[in-house]
């Protein structure tokens, strides 16, 4: 005797009176054509699977809610869900087009902004005018030494020769100026970091 | 011997075996067990318990 294979209308009804088999009964006939048709139209696994995903999810809610009405079209219904899902997700990806990073390349490996932002920039500044003022508080013969190698990038072969001392004097005079400003520092606890 | 071309068509390069993981399924039989819609003087909750 030959069987008769049931119609989805006869597991959509068994599923609606709480038969949770036939869900899985109704998944597995059409989830082949339901998944290509989606993965045709978006051609990422990642996303297909989550459309699907969400279409069932719909499916559910309205067969739960009892809101679906058999007309012997279940597939076609299905498909519909999933045509929607699939427009919203195109809509939603051009409002908010995104650089996908694929494994073998990442785009934040070529991209980066080393400019410093507004809030460091404003450090920046503050730090470099509080040094300018300390190296004001040293002595005259040392603030010229450091001004002389720090600001004008001199060497200390130059400075000697144009301060008028040897070079020991004025490394020795270079040493002192930043002692002295690290002691200062150090007295006022002043923070000098960006 | 001359050379095709042309492409195949979007629809036809898609493979005809492509189907969902088996953990998405699961996941929605899942999801089916634990959805309860309750009924209450004409409105309808949904409850999903775990």
């Amino acid at each position: 005797m030959k069987r008769s294979i049931p119609t989805d209308a006869h597991y959509v009804s068994a599923y609606m009176n709480g038969d949770e088999s036939a869900l899985c009964e109704l998944i597995t006939r059409h989830k082949q054509r339901i998944y290509s048709f989606i993965y045709s139209k978006v051609f990422d696994k990642d996303i297909a699977e989550d459309i699907f995903q969400d279409t069932f999810i719909k499916v559910i809610k309205t067969l739960k809610r009892g809101a679906y009405n058999e007309e012997g079209k279940f597939l076609p219904w299905v498909m519909r869900i999933a045509h929607n899902l699939v427009i919203d997700h195109f809509r939603k990806s051009n409002r908010m087009p995104k650089f996908e990073n694929k494994d073998d390349f990442n785009i934040f490996s070529v991209l980066s902004d080393n400019s410093l932002n507004i809030e460091k920039r404003m450090i920046k500044g503050q730090v470099e005018s509080d040094v300018r003022r300390l190296i004001e508080e040293l002595p005259e013969d040392q603030k010229t030494v450091l001004m002389m190698r720090i600001y004008k990038e001199m060497s200390f072969k130059e400075i000697s020769e144009r301060t008028g001392v040897s070079i020991n004097t004025a490394l020795g005079r270079m040493r002192y100026a930043l002692i002295n400003l690290r002691k200062v520092i150090d007295k006022h606890n002043i923070i000098l970091t960006n | 011997m001359a050379k095709l071309y042309s492409e195949k068509p979007r629809s036809e390069r898609v493979e005809k075996q492509l189907v969902p993981k088996e953990e998405t399924i699961k996941f929605l039989l899942d999801y089916s067990k634990a959805l309860s819609v309750i009924d209450y003087n004409k409105l309808k909750f949904e409850a999903l318990l775990n």
